[in-house]
């Protein structure tokens, strides 16, 4: 076990898949020589060579379509969408394609497309987003958003060995900020299984990515306030998700926050307060409410920013309202 | 009838945390007519100032709070009558349209209309904040569906449990506590209060979600089991705040306010407070700063100010003289080897003061007390402070030298037995001494210090000490010292 960086967790697990499988590649914008836009494949030129990483065009459709045809072959590429945003050039590739390829012909996509997501450095509307909401509508794809340093290592490594297409949303925020011990070596984890973040009783929040942080803060906020004791359930992935560990937390508190990022109208919150009301009806004391970003792209303005993004303070507003319900 | 329909205009939510608004102006007085998206009203709440678009096209029927007061969100503020304006001559008794919809039951030949408007005037109400669902004001409060399940499990009356959620619903955790202290024999002494609940307050719901019950429920204290009956809030304090006169303004304070007036006070109360100057030649910082400031910025992002550099030094002061980073208790004092350091920020335009605490800040280096102070400033202006960071301090450091202040006697922080005042740079012609001994005037950098203390533990020849102290390493100050 080290202590690292969520960002160099996700460089290690690359490193390390790459060294035990030559099938693995990685191709995307800027990442061989400049080492990607973030340096999260610093070093990774010079170590594996051209063959194996390769800077491509400006074009998210040659990427991502290249990508599909190297796995029909045989190969495990992981590719980079500079930043999230970008992925919606590739989204045709992705979801008509990758995504069926399996249900129509039996041959499995085995890519990994990494997502550098997220808002708060008043990056704007084109640089900002989580577009998991988008692809979780589709099947055949797979979501991972993880919180951890060592979950950000366990599923990307988890995300290469599977056969199926793979969108790893990494946050942008947590790169730096976020660190944590990450075992050594050979490290997975298994998809659709969610994370206690926090123990509670009074309530449970839902959340993923780096709205964790957030809830841990509130959670924290409230407990010293009136000792409310609220349970934090990290997703960890989005498809598939972890339907049980969130009913069971449901049956525990019978109050639910559920919490992310991504706008509000359709995001992923709205299916797991939909499963709430229709698997766990009995065991509600609150109706199911949801913190979100409003329904508007991602402000540049810093303070417009800060109020799109759910904060510690909005989250502890809701967390009141609930308790006092 | 000419009854054009009224529609509210409410205090609306800016911000999903923001409870509340205060009116700065009405753009439009009664009897008005506006467009609707005119600005109606400009407001301003935690979050921003900003100005409400009406809701509809008509006629300011009333203006229901006055500039300058605060109200929940989603309180009626006025009303606009849509269809008030032109043709009222023709119908003489539009009064029947008044805000009191039962007069206008009582009039036989009015019974077509006026029903018609509370449904009216009701969609133009934003959606009551999901999680208020109290409303149904059948003198029944709503049951949620895990309280009907457990109260069929355990075959109880659920008129016999008291309920502590809002507008005295029974929650999960009434039903629990009802459970664990014996079910039917403790159902006998709530239920004489539970009658007493059902009679009053649930034909009058409060409309508010925030106000209602209090919030922890599960202890079974008489506060939390008993605040239901009858008056259930007599928090407000009646306590006569002045009515402003002709060329006055009415300021209630806010929460900022209220802790800041209390901790002054408090603090005045209890410390021995004295004050003493002394007057630091800053040249050399000047210099030095001006040469480090691009490579600061360069090389670590951060903008480097004069505060780290007279909190480096006061750090390393209060290393030779501890007893100005303590605490008093009783009739004893807590000398504390770290240093918690407390930066008190102006935030609201100057209007409001927050502190945020440095922790260990001995072990900060220049660059690190650079970036822990812009942080920190930052977040107490942006108000996005942790409770860690506004809470521990052992000492404080005031700066209101960026202004041009001179000289202060800041207030003791309580908890603390010192604070240092930083004053404006300036220069002034000075008498130096050269190593031959012969006088010159110069002119230099100058700038007062001034330390309140806590009299009760710290006495005037220590607190000059540590001073002088602060004095010698800010004034000796070289390339070398807490460099890059």
């Amino acid at each position: 076990m080290a202590t690292k960086t969520y960002l160099q967790a996700i460089s290690d697990g690359l490193r390390e898949e790459m060294r035990r499988d030559s099938r693995v590649f990685l191709i995307g914008e800027d990442i061989g020589v400049y080492g990607g836009a973030f340096k999260v494949t610093q070093g990774f030129l010079q170590e594996f060579g051209e063959d194996r990483v390769i800077d491509s065009p400006l074009s998210e459709t040659a990427i991502v379509g290249s990508c599909t045809g190297a796995a029909l072959m045989g190969m495990r590429p992981v590719c980079e969408m500079q930043f999230s945003d970008f992925v919606s050039c590739a989204f045709d590739h992705l979801v008509t394609v990758a995504a069926k390829q399996h249900y129509r012909v039996g041959t499995p996509v085995p890519i990994v497309v990494r997502l550098p997501s997220g808002g708060g450095f008043s990056g704007g509307p084109f640089h900002s987003q989580n577009p998991e909401g988008f692809f979780a509508h589709c099947p055949g794809l797979k979501l991972v958003c993880p919180a951890t340093p060592a979950d950000a290592k366990g599923l990307l490594v988890q995300a290469i060995r599977d056969p199926n297409p793979v969108l790893f949303f990494e946050h942008k925020h947590l790169y730096r900020r976020i660190k944590g011990e990450v075992p050594d070596g050979e490290h997975t984890v298994e998809f659709g299984k969610a994370r206690v973040h926090r123990e509670g009783t009074d309530l449970s929040v839902i959340t993923y990515g780096a709205m964790v942080y957030t809830a841990e803060e509130a959670a924290t906020a409230v407990a010293d306030k009136d000792g409310t004791s609220v349970e934090i359930i990290d997703l960890r992935t989005v498809t598939p998700w972890d339907k049980q560990a969130v009913l069971d937390s449901v049956a525990k508190t019978s109050k639910v926050l559920v919490l992310h990022e991504d706008t509000h109208t359709s995001g992923f919150g709205a299916e797991i307060a939909a499963t709430i009301a229709e698997e766990a009806f009995e065991n509600l004391d609150a109706p199911v409410a949801r913190l979100t970003a409003p329904d508007t792209p991602v402000p540049f303005s810093p303070p417009l920013e800060k109020a799109f993004l759910p904060q510690v303070e909005d989250v502890v507003a809701a967390i009141d309202r609930l308790s006092a319900y | 009838m000419a009854t054009g329909t009224l529609v509210d205009v409410v205090m609306p939510q800016m911000g999903v945390s923001v409870s509340e608004g205060t009116i700065t102006r009405w753009a439009k007085n009664v009897g008005e007519t506006i467009e609707a998206d005119e600005t109606i009203v400009e407001i301003s709440t935690d979050k921003v100032d900003t100005e409400v678009p009406a809701p509809a096209t008509g006629v300011v029927k009333e203006l229901l709070a006055g500039e300058g007061e605060t109200v929940p969100v989603n309180t009626r503020i006025a009303v606009i009558d849509t269809g008030g304006g032109g043709e009222s001559d023709g119908e003489p008794e539009p009064a029947t349209t008044g805000s009191d919809p039962n007069v206008a039951a009582e009039a036989p030949q009015a019974a077509e209309a006026p029903p018609a408007e509370t449904p009216a005037a009701a969609p133009a109400q934003p959606a009551p904040a999901n999680g208020n669902g109290q409303g149904s004001g059948e003198g029944r409060t709503f049951v949620s569906p895990v309280v009907a399940r457990m109260v069929a499990e355990h075959n109880l009356d659920i008129n016999a449990i008291t309920g502590t959620g809002a507008g005295g619903r029974v929650t999960k955790k009434d039903v629990q506590a009802f459970i664990d202290s014996g079910g039917q024999a403790a159902a006998t002494a709530p239920a004489a209060e539970q009658a007493e609940v059902h009679d009053v307050p649930h034909f009058a719901p409060p409309p508010e979600p925030e106000t209602p019950a209090p919030a922890p429920a599960a202890e079974p204290s008489p506060a939390a089991a008993a605040p239901a009956p009858a008056q259930p809030q007599p928090a407000t304090p009646a306590i006569v705040e002045g009515e402003p006169g002709p060329g006055e303004e009415l300021y209630r304070f806010n929460t900022v306010r209220k802790v800041i007036a209390r901790h002054m006070r408090h603090s005045l109360e209890t410390a021995a407070q004295v004050t003493t100057v002394i007057e630091v030649d800053m040249t050399g910082v000047v210099n030095l700063r001006r040469k480090w400031k691009p490579i600061y910025s360069e090389r670590h992002g951060v903008n480097l100010t004069y505060v780290p550099f007279v909190a480096r030094a006061t750090m390393d002061a209060i290393g030779r003289w501890p007893w100005v980073n303590a605490e008093i208790r009783g009739e004893s004092a807590l000398i504390k080897r770290y240093v918690n350091l407390g930066m008190a920020v102006a935030i609201d335009d100057a209007k409001g003061l927050m502190v945020p605490v440095i922790h260990h800040a001995e072990e900060l280096n220049l660059v690190g007390l650079s970036r822990a102070v812009i942080d920190l400033a930052d977040k107490a202006r942006t108000k996005t402070l942790s409770n860690d960071e506004m809470s521990g301090g052992t000492f404080t450091i005031t700066n209101p030298g960026v202004f041009g202040a001179l000289i202060g006697t800041p207030i003791i922080p309580e908890g603390q037995v010192a604070i240092l005042d930083v004053e404006a740079i300036v220069k002034r012609p000075v008498v130096v001494t050269d190593r031959h001994g012969n006088d010159a005037i110069a002119i230099r950098h100058m700038m007062f210090l001034c330390l309140s203390y806590d009299h009760r533990l710290v006495d005037g020849a220590y607190a000059a000490q540590f001073m002088a102290q602060l004095k010698q390493n800010l004034e000796s100050w070289g390339e070398d010292a807490y460099g890059l």
